[in-house]
């Protein structure tokens, strides 16, 4: 089913905790990843999952613990972790795209301005990239003229363009409508066939059933199951992921 | 202040260009009209000549309020954009330093500002030019209120923009050239206008230090000829004359900036 087999994610992540204020949103989660090419972390609002993925993305800092990424941790000190950053992608829920922007911009920005790519070769990949997602009839376009499909689909290609280790998906089809997440779901499974290694948090159960090789249950700032897409779905060992898995696949 | 929103669609574009042009002439007429009649019914004796032989102070005083104005519009911009990002600086000593200029500038009389500045600070730094320090003046009385007018178009930048700038792997300077400033100009440029036509007409100010600019120029030759409005409403046209192309100009600029957000 899979045309590349090589690269797969290895992650190491041990201790890490993270507190905002009063709210414990990482306590002490430990998780060891290997030879998996998307991990899907699920669980309840406020259980972790977007720290945990805004921690692998470099856009926060945790208090302790450690991260290593195919085998290189992340330093958690600037300017390291802007290094760090520009290996790795993330599409956020919504706004990803710069409104002042059309969608090839937002796209060949990145690629000429951190990557050091020639204008023009920026703009070549950017156009190669719409056309293979079938948006090239809206290069030109600001993301105010896109559909919410649409504009995640160009950060999507935005996210793949610069060819990173892993991309990190948090939530990234919760602020649509169910005929555009299908439509951006498709583009992941894309990706996820054509071998790009990813990470996604998403309510999408049906999805993540689909599309994971390991899932992760986080509930209280703790990973409290984790293994194989369908060991966790068919047999979650603990009582919380049962009575979650019970409540969002009711209906 | 401003006739229009940026973004709003302008009402008069949809109409076409022969029964604008009417428009535009039916409200001239109007504007002349109103004049018109107000001339005519006071009974003033007018005496052109005696105030046309010495239009050339009236010329010299306008290139020299056109000088100053210039300088003090760069001068202020680049104050304005300099104090902006001060005040969001990390360095706390440095943005506290920012935020009293600005509330001390805005807070005080332009006509106190000359004074202190001219008299005391000038004075101590011994900058003798009287020209250079009204253009310096001007320039940190316009930096601030430039200044704030830049910062609320950089704070209008939503923090997921800057998340998404940060999480493509932009360093904070980039983050600024290529996704906070294209954006914050195009917010800020109705309130700068009004602020640069401000900056002109503020110049006035300085004739109280000795600079003869232009209004200071019409004063002078009242007060030989006494002629008034034949003084005065040549220096309303020649404050115009400076005015008129900076919001023509941003105008077309606005429209060129324009984007749905």
């Amino acid at each position: 089913m899979r045309s590349k087999n090589d690269s797969a994610l290895k992650l190491n992540i041990s201790n890490l905790s993270k507190r905002f204020d009063a709210h414990q949103a990482l306590d002490s989660v430990s998780l060891n990843l290997e030879e998996t090419h998307s991990l899907v972390l699920i669980g309840p609002s406020g259980g972790g999952k977007t720290t945990l993925l805004r921690i692998l993305a470099g856009l926060e800092i945790p208090d302790t613990g450690t991260v290593e990424l195919n085998g290189e941790a992340i330093q958690f000190e600037e300017p390291a972790l802007l290094c760090y950053r520009r290996t790795v992608r993330v599409v956020f829920q919504a706004f990803n795209l710069f409104p002042h922007l059309t969608a090839l911009d937002n796209i060949a920005l990145p690629l000429e301005k951190v990557h050091n790519h020639a204008p023009t070769q920026a703009r070549d990949v950017a156009l190669q990239l719409l056309r293979r997602f079938q948006l090239d009839a809206h290069a030109n376009k600001k993301p105010a003229a896109l559909s919410g499909g649409q504009r995640q689909r160009v950060a999507i290609a935005r996210a793949v363009a610069i060819k990173p280790r892993v991309v990190l998906f948090d939530e990234p089809t919760s602020a649509l409508d169910p005929e555009m997440t299908a439509e951006v779901l498709d583009t992941i499974e894309q990706l996820r066939e054509e071998g790009t290694d990813l990470i996604l948090v998403t309510h999408e159960m049906g999805f993540a059933r689909l599309a994971a090789d390991r899932v992760a249950f986080l509930s209280g700032g703790r990973v409290l199951e984790f293994g194989e897409t369908k060991s966790v779905f068919d047999a979650p060992k603990t009582e919380e992921c049962r009575r979650f898995l019970g409540t969002v696949l009711k209906y | 202040m401003h006739e229009r929103m940026t973004g709003l669609s302008n009402p008069v574009a949809s109409h076409r260009p022969l029964s604008k042009l009417a428009a535009a002439l039916i409200a001239v007429a109007m504007v002349a009209a109103i004049f018109y009649f107000s001339f005519h019914q006071i009974t003033y004796r007018w005496n052109w000549h005696s105030v046309l032989s010495y239009r050339l102070i009236l010329v010299s005083g306008w290139m020299v309020t056109l000088a100053i104005s210039i300088t003090s519009l760069f001068l202020s911009i680049i104050i304005g954009v300099t104090f902006a990002l001060a005040r969001r600086s990390e360095i706390l000593p440095l943005r506290y330093f920012a935020h009293i200029y600005v509330e001390l500038v805005r807070g005080t009389p332009l006509l106190v500002q000359i004074l202190v500045f001219f008299y005391v600070v000038a004075d101590a730094f011994h900058v003798g030019n009287r020209y250079l320090v009204g253009a310096l003046i001007l320039s940190f009385f316009s930096g601030a209120y430039i200044s704030e007018i830049v910062r609320a178009g950089i704070e209008s930048i939503g923090q997921s923009q800057l998340e998404s700038a940060k999480a493509i792997g932009l360093t904070r300077a980039q983050t600024y050239r290529y996704v906070i400033f294209p954006q914050a100009i195009r917010l800020a440029l109705p309130p700068l206008v009004g602020q640069f036509v401000s900056l002109i007409k503020d110049s006035s100010l300085l004739s109280i230090i000795a600079v003869n600019e232009f209004t200071q120029a019409a004063r002078d030759i009242n007060s030989i000829t006494y002629s008034t409005l034949e003084c005065y409403i040549p220096l309303a046209a020649g404050y115009l004359i400076l005015t008129l192309p900076i919001s023509l100009w941003t105008r077309a600029l606005e429209k060129r900036l324009r984007f749905e957000t």
